[in-house]
């Protein structure tokens, strides 16, 4: 977004807004990383931390989700103009989901903490820790791509998506495999169960921000579409 | 423009612009349209002032015959005859084209002759038929319950969105195929431009309408498809919920993003 409108005050309150929304990102974006330490680290006062942050993220989606509304109600916008402030309305709303992700892995590891965890669960852990790597990647890969409205940054995104899944799927057989050896590991397994799904739906959301901005800068909504499609519009 | 935007199966061309240039003596304010203006639709023209799209919809009527040095050429076809070169009384040309201006122009004599006068011209009817004619007029133009008590007051003495809605009255009595309408609201205030709007949905269930409007926001909400025109070129022409929602070119963008200039 080079090219200036005739109306400076129309480019600031829409630079005002991206920004907010990229402080926004960061923010969810620490959430997840924290959260996931305080499992794998079995911090009860990160744990709390993340719940806190909770508070202020819901509190900036819907001030974004205010000054969206002026802007449209004011400005009028068309074309890529109208597609960015959708795609801001779709980014925060998947923000607030990824922070609610977060929030709900902080509340698992505070419940596990409190019922403890065996020495075989804990080796899981670290399983995790590499989940959370790539779906945090993820995150700021399109958080990324959206402040510089980078589409091929975008697409590496969505290529990238199919990783996280695998190491789902990888996960689920693990913990499959202990609950069926020892079942005492059952109901702490199916909370990780939980944890490894709230970590795969993060990497969901960052992909969802990554369509968003290949809406905003090619005009071409390519939710559900095969990669190799995505592929030759952005290249 | 690339190659030229074609309709979807479902819709028929009325008008069809081949090649059209158009010169005000030396200067060429046309330079080589290609476009079609499918039948009951509403096109819109946009553009920045002095691209051409007044100077097009004056072509659909040859309404610029009316001035020596300026010319046309290329072609414009209405139901496959060329209006340019065609041998058919330029009037009867105008009956099937009509035209609504900027500033409404309302006869100086009676609401319901303004409406009669150009009947008149085409056909003889009796004086129930014409009151019928005249009060058909008036309901499709949303006016008739504002003004069936004084109809025959002057017409002048109507506000400026009655006098706007009574030149398209005058404009439809005559039953034309095409209605064009240049810049109909410009001189409007937004609850008569809202009532001009409606009717234009109306219209377009029987007419085929071609409006050029300075007001972005207007070709947005009632249009079918757009053209963008710049500096007497076509730039892009489509659906209007394309154009406005990812036009095609780079320009037409700029141009209704506010990033003109």
């Amino acid at each position: 977004m080079n090219d200036k409108h005739l109306s400076s005050q129309f480019d600031a309150e829409l630079s005002a807004i991206s920004t907010r929304v990229l402080e926004m990102g960061g923010l969810v974006e620490s959430q997840v990383a924290q959260a996931v330490y305080a499992l794998s680290h079995v911090s009860r006062e990160t744990a709390e931390q993340v719940l806190v942050a909770e508070d202020r993220v819901n509190a900036m989606e819907v001030e974004i989700d205010n000054d969206l509304w002026t802007i449209i109600a004011r400005r009028q916008p068309t074309a890529r103009d109208l597609r960015l402030l959708v795609a801001i309305s779709k980014a925060i709303a998947n923000l607030e989901r990824a922070g609610d992700e977060a929030a709900r892995i902080a509340r698992t590891a505070q419940r596990l903490l409190d019922a403890g965890v065996s020495g075989r669960l804990k080796l899981l852990l670290g399983d995790l820790d590499y989940e959370s790597n790539l779906a945090l990647n993820q995150l700021r890969k399109a958080l990324d791509a959206f402040a510089r409205l980078d589409v091929t940054k975008a697409l590496e995104v969505l290529k990238s998506d199919d990783q996280i899944d695998q190491e789902f799927e990888g996960l689920m057989r693990k913990l499959i495999t202990f609950m069926m050896e020892d079942p005492r590991t059952i109901s702490a397994s199916i909370d990780l169960v939980f944890v490894a799904k709230a970590i795969e739906r993060v990497g969901d959301h960052g992909k969802n921000l990554a369509e968003a901005v290949i809406y905003v800068v090619k005009g071409t909504d390519v939710r559900h579409n095969p990669i190799a499609s995505i592929e030759s519009l952005v290249r | 423009m690339g190659a030229m935007y074609e309709l979807p199966a479902s819709d028929r061309a009325k008008l069809s612009v081949r090649n059209l240039s158009f010169y005000y003596g030396t200067f060429k304010a046309l330079k080589g349209i290609n476009l079609d203006i499918p039948e009951r639709k509403v096109t819109a023209f946009i553009g920045p002032s002095g691209c051409g799209k007044s100077t097009l919809l004056r072509t659909f009527n040859r309404m610029y015959e009316l001035y020596p040095e300026q010319r046309a050429e290329g072609e414009v076809n209405l139901d496959g005859q060329n209006i340019l070169t065609s041998k058919e009384d330029v009037t009867l040309i105008r009956a099937k084209v009509g035209m609504v201006f900027q500033r409404p122009t309302p006869f100086p004599m009676s609401i319901h002759d303004n409406i009669a006068f150009g009947v008149r011209l085409f056909e003889t009817l009796s004086r129930d038929e014409m009151d019928e004619r005249v009060e058909w007029a008036l309901q499709k133009a949303a006016l008739w319950t504002e003004v069936r008590d004084k109809l025959a007051q002057s017409g002048s003495g109507l506000s400026g969105g009655q006098q706007q809605r009574l030149c398209i009255a005058r404009g439809i009595a005559i039953k034309p195929e095409v209605l064009l309408l240049d810049e109909p609201c410009s001189a409007l205030d937004p609850i008569s431009t809202g009532k001009i709007e409606e009717l234009i949905h109306e219209l377009k269930s029987d007419y085929t309408v071609a409006i050029v409007t300075h007001n972005m926001q207007q070709a947005a909400r009632c249009s079918d498809y757009t053209a963008y025109m710049y500096l007497g070129d076509l730039v892009e022409f489509g659906a209007t919920k394309d154009l406005f929602m990812s036009p095609k070119k780079k320009d037409t963008e700029d141009y209704i993003t506010g990033r003109f200039g």
